[in-house]
């Protein structure tokens, strides 16, 4: 339960010696209270109130690890409800689920599927992350021998997933070394699966009948001195799971409520009967605060939208997304093609190279730094200036690509023509449309 | 120990606005964030407008293309078709061939066609210029004078058109689109001049411009989510309209929705993909405060009512 300013003051020195940086004690417990200090920026703290204020202030979602090595997920440690607040931090873990009584083939597909569908996208390769494994058989060989098979085709976290605390723990024994995430315990194995989480080092998944059962399980698990959990109120429709993922963020971050203070486990797989149907139930658990979403499978048409709901749901609204600058290929251009020049705010670069691409003429197109600002805003602000342009022109060499000297500008930069011909002597400056939807025809029209 | 589910309390309400001749269609009224149902109200259902071009439309992925073929090339038809086959709850003309940058048509013609598909449907009828003031004043104005009436949304209506295309939707009847390039504080002044300018509070709506999935959907997805904060926990008045959303054009411009599975096995079938690439995209809008939608293909349209029945009912 978090401290007040007065609690934490309490336990603070009160001598106001003012070497944490803040003149008094109490003003400093008043910024601990919200989060915009730290304790170890006081040197006199008891070792008493350092650990009453650990719990204090530490995130209100706790952040853990799936996995190990290169393809570890970190999950959690959000701070906010909406991302505009600051931003949502460790984007949703999305999983295909496999089970011990699919089809080999079933599972194969699947497998092959988690391990090819892979986009890359402004620097970002996006692809899913984790596979759940489920006992559906109940046989012990069969759910040792899927867990071997997944640990030994794919690149990625496991979840494995009984009920069943012997089955579970074979299954941990076959890829304890993955770190998989143990799904789950539920009021009735909880002792056994605790047991498993401690003695293999996982991350535990629990499943409540709902919030209150949750609450109470996870109370009673981080008492048994479990830290690392992951929860799942248990709901399976679209509204009420909702309503729980609301009720859980809120609860762990305006309410401080440590009992509901971990990722989340959802399942849309468990929510639809049709993968189109139920990809776009995915993409709620993005925006609305999924930890963890399973699918019951793969393809690129479902997984591709729905990875880029999460890309646009997590980036940074601190920061712009920007595209690197340099000198673009869009559809295999030659000496005489048309050479254009944009900014690296990443959504017009996108929007630029669309629609190049869709005019079907081969082109170069020149994206200068311009710090992510957009074509108006960085000439507003000199950062699409005649030198800044040439400079980056005379960079990327785009003289030794190209026999003509002609050089597209956006319409919106008209204005720097002129500084743009002095720094580039011998070159033609052409003045493209404003808009980016007129480049198709503008590009057709265009003469080398 | 019994888990506290926290609410929170809401102090504003988005207004209540009557679309149509016969006010068919009300969206708004909502008094808690959008489907935050167990702690207010959202009395209407949000609306999905289906996209009629008045001229055939230029490079459509066939994927979009197929369920309208055999109508393209009428928007009379092609309106009644979304209304007949597909249920359109509302008619979205955009008038794409006054663009002065491709077909140029003229405003008289524009006002025929609208004349025209309004006749044709029993539905609310949204009309899009093609955001070029210098046109879009002209057409809309025109627009409006001759649907005298009929209550037509008029968009998009930019700072620069507001009072020229505000005057003729007080004079004529109509309901405005108050359309700002993704910015709370730009929305909020067109709203505020709009309302001195004397446009009904009953007649405003709130296109704070959009983006497609992938393609900076997110600023306009933070931009709604701000906006309704504002309206419904800061009783900011200003900022209290129902918001729509122009979405389908983004969307199936997009690169995705156009390359073909043999262009990119990864990204798979190509018309389950641009669906739901539109689904989504739609989706996201609706949880981050959108009331009208524009869409496209009716798969993705039905893809987007299910979800919004699962959502709202509680069970």
């Amino acid at each position: 339960m978090a401290l007040t300013g007065i609690q934490i003051y309490k336990l603070l020195p009160q001598t106001n010696c003012g070497d944490c940086g803040v003149p008094t004690c109490l003003a400093f417990a008043m910024s601990l209270a919200v989060g915009k200090a730290e304790l170890a920026a006081c040197p006199h703290a008891s070792e008493e109130a350092k650990t009453e204020l650990a719990d204090a202030s530490a995130p209100p979602i706790r952040p853990l690890e799936i996995g190990t090595g290169e393809k570890v997920l970190r999950v959690g440690g959000e701070t906010v409800l909406f991302r505009h607040e600051k931003t949502f931090v460790n984007s949703p873990g999305i999983a295909v689920l496999v089970s011990d009584d699919m089809s080999e083939e079933d599972v194969d597909g699947r497998l092959e599927r988690f391990n090819t569908l892979e986009y890359e996208r402004v620097g970002l390769t996006l692809r899913a992350d984790l596979v759940a494994i489920e006992a559906v058989s109940g046989d012990k060989g069969k759910f040792e021998a899927l867990a071997g098979k997944v640990k030994e085709k794919i690149q990625g976290g496991i979840i494995l997933m009984s009920d069943d605390p012997s089955l579970m723990e074979a299954a941990c024994k076959v890829c304890a070394d993955c770190k998989p995430l143990i799904y789950g315990a539920t009021k009735e194995n909880m002792d056994d699966m605790a047991k498993l989480a401690k003695e293999y080092g996982c991350s535990l998944a629990v499943k409540g009948k709902n919030l209150d059962e949750l609450s109470d399980l996870t109370a009673k698990l981080t008492e048994d001195g479990l830290k690392d959990l992951v929860i799942d109120s248990g709901a399976r429709t679209v509204n009420k799971a909702f309503r729980d993922q609301v009720s859980i963020r809120r609860g762990a971050i305006l309410k401080k409520d440590r009992s509901v203070g971990f990722p989340t486990i959802a399942f849309p797989c468990e929510m639809a009967d049709d993968l189109m149907k139920e990809t776009l139930i995915a993409s709620m658990f993005v925006a609305k605060y999924g930890g963890i979403i399973v699918l019951s499978d793969l393809q690129g048409h479902s997984l591709f939208p729905l990875l880029l709901a999460r890309m646009n749901i997590y980036t940074d609204p601190q920061r712009p997304m920007a595209a690197s600058p340099g000198i673009y290929e869009i559809g295999g251009p030659d000496e005489n093609s048309p050479v254009l020049v944009t900014c690296n705010f990443s959504l017009t670069y996108f929007i630029v190279s669309g629609e190049v691409e869709a005019s079907r003429v081969p082109s170069w197109l020149i994206v200068v730094d311009t710090e992510g600002l957009s074509v108006l805003t960085a000439w507003a602000a000199g950062k699409f200036a005649g030198d800044a342009v040439g400079i980056a022109m005379k960079k990327f060499e785009i003289a030794d690509k190209v026999k003509h000297k002609k050089v597209v500008i956006p319409g919106y930069a008209a204005a720097i023509s002129g500084e743009l011909e002095e720094e580039l002597d011998g070159w033609e400056i052409l003045v493209g449309p404003r808009e980016s939807a007129h480049i198709p025809a503008y590009l057709r029209e265009w003469k080398g | 120990m019994a888990f506290e589910e926290p609410t929170i309390s809401y102090n504003g309400e988005i207004r209540e606005i009557s679309l149509g001749k016969e006010a068919d269609v009300t969206v708004g009224g909502e008094t808690c964030y959008p489907f935050y149902l167990f702690e207010g109200k959202m009395p209407h259902r949000p609306v999905i407008a289906m996209d009629v071009y008045d001229s055939e439309p230029e490079e459509w992925p066939e994927s979009i293309l197929a369920p309208f073929a055999d109508v393209v090339d009428d928007p009379v038809a092609w309106a009644k078709k979304c209304v007949e086959s597909y249920g359109a709850e509302m008619i979205a003309l955009q008038l794409v061939s006054t663009d002065p940058n491709g077909l140029d048509t003229s405003p008289e013609q524009a006002v025929e066609v609208t004349k025209k598909v309004a006749a044709a449907i029993n539905v609310p009828l949204i009309v899009w210029g093609v955001a070029n003031p210098e046109k879009d004043r002209v057409v809309l104005k025109m627009v409006a004078e001759a649907c005298s009436g009929e209550n037509l949304i008029l968009g998009p209506v930019e700072e620069d058109v507001y009072k020229a295309v505000g005057a003729a939707a007080i004079a004529y009847g109509h309901t405005i689109a108050a359309s700002t390039p993704i910015d709370i504080n730009l929305a909020k002044q067109l709203n505020i001049l709009l309302g001195n300018l004397g446009v009904s509070d009953e007649k405003i709506l709130t296109d704070p411009t959009v983006s497609s999935l992938g393609y900076g959907l997110e600023y306009c997805y933070s931009v709604m989510e701000r906006i309704r904060l504002a309206a419904l926990t800061q009783e900011d008045e200003r900022l209290q309209f129902p918001i729509l959303a122009n979405m389908a054009k983004e969307v199936w411009k997009i690169k995705e929705t156009k390359l073909s599975q043999e262009d990119d096995p990864l990204l798979g079938d190509q018309t389950k993909r641009g669906i739901l690439l539109e689904a989504m995209t739609a989706q996201l809008f609706l949880l981050a405060g959108t009331d009208i939608l524009v869409m496209r293909h009716p798969d993705a349209i039905q893809l987007v009512r299910d979800f919004v029945d699962d959502l709202a009912t509680d069970n």
